[in-house]
């Protein structure tokens, strides 16, 4: 068993994917990410990877499509805005199903924002965000040691699948320090053989072609009806979330990342108040845990939906518990990171309306 | 006595043909392009980005692998490319709305970077697959269907001389502006894909070919007024030559 270490959040993503065998970054600094940008810089020479700073998120994005498209394990970073900036790649790199994985640090927004945590860009990480019809792996960590494992998860995953992988993270979880336990480096060898596909040079084969166009309708419409069959195998394999105490609770808090780790403990105060509430945290939120989250409200009084926005993943919560209970929603925006204490307050406030 | 081949299609050419216009030279320089990987040998390790507009299916007419990039981005999908599989030859083939509109900044980061690919850049002063609309490279006064009174400086600007803004920077080993409106021209432009490719190859830094180009369709000229258009406007806009030659003799 490796030893725990103290790391910044940023910077264990970081080591997490060069241990799962990323050997390429591209990407452009912006806060508060940009030492996830640094530590690869730093890093990469040192395993014998390539670091490199492009000129814009929409080079980066492109650079990720160029090297994902042989087949090599790659990444970027970034943060919201930049996030935005990447949206035309990340469609291109979706309808070309090519792994890859991209980590967004949020902040707040709308625009310029600030650089303090968020949860705003929950509709452009699991709604499309770029044109066309189609889905990310998207994984929210609340810990930093979970982010270290779903770096690691999120490899796989875009390789299983040939699609691109997002952890979506926030400014709080890039900038906290805590210990981790860092999985052993994969062996490279081990890595999944892409060279039925990848763009590799055609000696002894035919040419590989890798597009996300086709200018007959009919033949692009196939190539969607295929995006979609792989979609539904992931939404049918790939739903993680996690609960705390729900089984006896009367009521149901639903957050994720920093936010459910709040809510934990918005579930303790309440608790040792006497109100029987409990927390259902979606892990993946495409796919998200719509069956598992309707069966988590079955037999509570109400649920109340807390994110660092004005109202995003509480569209997902409703659409999973489809009319049967009653969804409050509670959020703060701008950056600003809503306490146990207010949380609470609004939790009682439910309560008494209940009773 | 048997016969014996002196003039077959390039190995690297697909089967597939053409959708080019008649008179339009994105033929003639494919195959230029072909013939080169052929005789370099290249054609088992060579990957290339196939632009957005009416090139767009150029990875389809090479047998190499291919793929497409979003407009304008050909430069940083090649990038990642190369940086994933150094000892490979990477190649992108842009149009002027392609390289010199949207995709500027990817062109000139990649240029400045020394990277070490190779862009074939095309360049025939007007938009094609959309429809003729005015590029950037658009001569003054010429006509198109977004300058329909004829290009202005005062309110478009003045046409971008990509070849002669990229040879100012370091990473640039080998520039050179070519035609192929004349036999002599398509023997000298195939010289200067080569060299560009060997320039890639021997790990100097980025190389780039600009060739002036006819579009009869969107000039509104049949095949042989346009080349005649091409030798008096454009050849005086963007005069031929070499830049940029860090490559050296080859014998």
């Amino acid at each position: 068993m490796a030893e725990k270490v103290m790391v910044k959040g940023n910077e264990a993503m970081a080591e997490a994917a060069i241990r799962a065998g990323c050997r390429l970054y591209f990407g452009y600094p912006i806060t508060p990410q940009s030492e996830l940008t640094e530590y690869m810089a730093r890093r990469l020479p040192e395993v014998k990877g390539t670091f490199l700073q492009s000129e814009s998120e929409v080079a980066a994005v492109n650079m990720i499509y160029g090297a994902a498209s042989t087949g090599t394990r790659v990444m970027t970073s970034t943060s919201s805005p930049g996030f935005s900036l990447m949206q035309e790649g990340i469609s291109y790199i979706a309808g070309a199903e090519l792994p890859c994985v991209f980590i967004n640090v949020v902040r707040g927004g709308p625009g310029l924002g600030d650089i303090q945590p968020a949860q705003s860009d929950y509709f452009q990480a699991t709604k499309g965000g770029g044109h066309g019809d189609y889905n990310l792996i998207v994984l929210a960590p609340s810990s930093v040691q979970e982010a270290v494992d779903l770096v690691q998860l999120a490899f796989d995953l875009a390789d299983k699948y040939r699609n691109p992988a997002l952890i979506l993270a926030d400014g709080m979880l890039g900038q906290m320090m805590e210990p981790v336990e860092f999985p052993d480096f994969r062996d490279l060898n081990t890595l999944p053989d892409h060279s039925s596909w990848a763009m590799q040079g055609c000696e002894g084969r035919e040419p590989h072609k890798i597009t996300s166009f086709d200018i007959d309708p009919i033949n692009l419409e196939k190539m969607n009806i295929g995006y979609q069959k792989k979609y539904r195998e992931i939404e049918a394999n790939e739903v993680r979330y996690d609960t705390e105490m729900i089984d006896d609770a009367e009521y149901l808090l639903v957050g994720y990342g920093t936010m459910a780790r709040i809510l934990g403990s918005v579930v303790k105060k309440a608790r040792s108040e006497g109100i029987k509430v409990g927390l259902f945290r979606p892990i993946t939120l495409w796919p998200f845990p719509y069956k598992e989250l309707e069966s988590a409200v079955s037999g509570k009084k109400a649920v109340l939906t807390v994110e660092m926005s004005t109202g995003q993943m509480v569209e997902d919560v409703k659409l999973a518990v489809n009319g049967k209970i009653k969804v409050d929603f509670y959020g703060r925006t701008g950056g600003v990171v809503p306490t146990p204490e207010e949380v609470l307050r609004e939790l009682k406030k439910i309560v008494e309306r209940s009773e | 006595m048997a016969a014996k081949a002196i003039f077959e299609r390039p190995k690297s050419l697909s089967d597939k043909e053409f959708t080019y216009c008649p008179g339009c030279h994105h033929g003639i320089v494919h195959r230029l392009i072909a013939e080169v990987i052929d005789e370099l040998g290249i054609q088992g390790k060579t990957l290339m980005v196939a632009p957005v507009g009416c090139s767009v299916f150029a990875y389809t007419f090479f047998d190499v692998d291919g793929t497409v990039a979003a407009h304008g981005r050909a430069p940083a999908v090649a990038t990642g490319m190369k940086r994933a599989m150094p000892d490979r030859v990477v190649f992108t083939y842009q149009g002027d709305g392609d390289l010199a509109a949207i995709g500027t900044a990817e062109i000139i980061h990649a240029a400045n970077r020394g990277e070490r690919i190779t862009t074939i850049f095309i360049n025939n002063a007007i938009y094609g697959m959309t429809g003729g609309q005015m590029a950037p490279t658009t001569l003054l006064g010429m006509k198109t269907t977004t300058s329909p009174y004829g290009r202005e400086a005062d309110r478009e600007g003045y046409p971008i001389h990509v070849s002669e803004v990229l040879k100012e920077l370091s990473g640039v080993v080998y520039l050179e502006r070519v035609a192929v409106s004349s036999p002599a021209e398509v023997r000298k432009a195939k010289q200067a894909i080569k060299k560009a490719f060997i320039a890639q190859i021997k790990g100097l830094g980025f190389s780039l070919v600009e060739v002036l180009s006819t579009c009869p369709t969107n000039w509104g000229l049949d095949p042989i007024e346009a080349m005649k258009w091409l030798n008096e406007n454009l050849k005086k806009e963007y005069p031929l030559g070499v830049f940029v030659d860090k490559v050296g003799e080859l014998k």
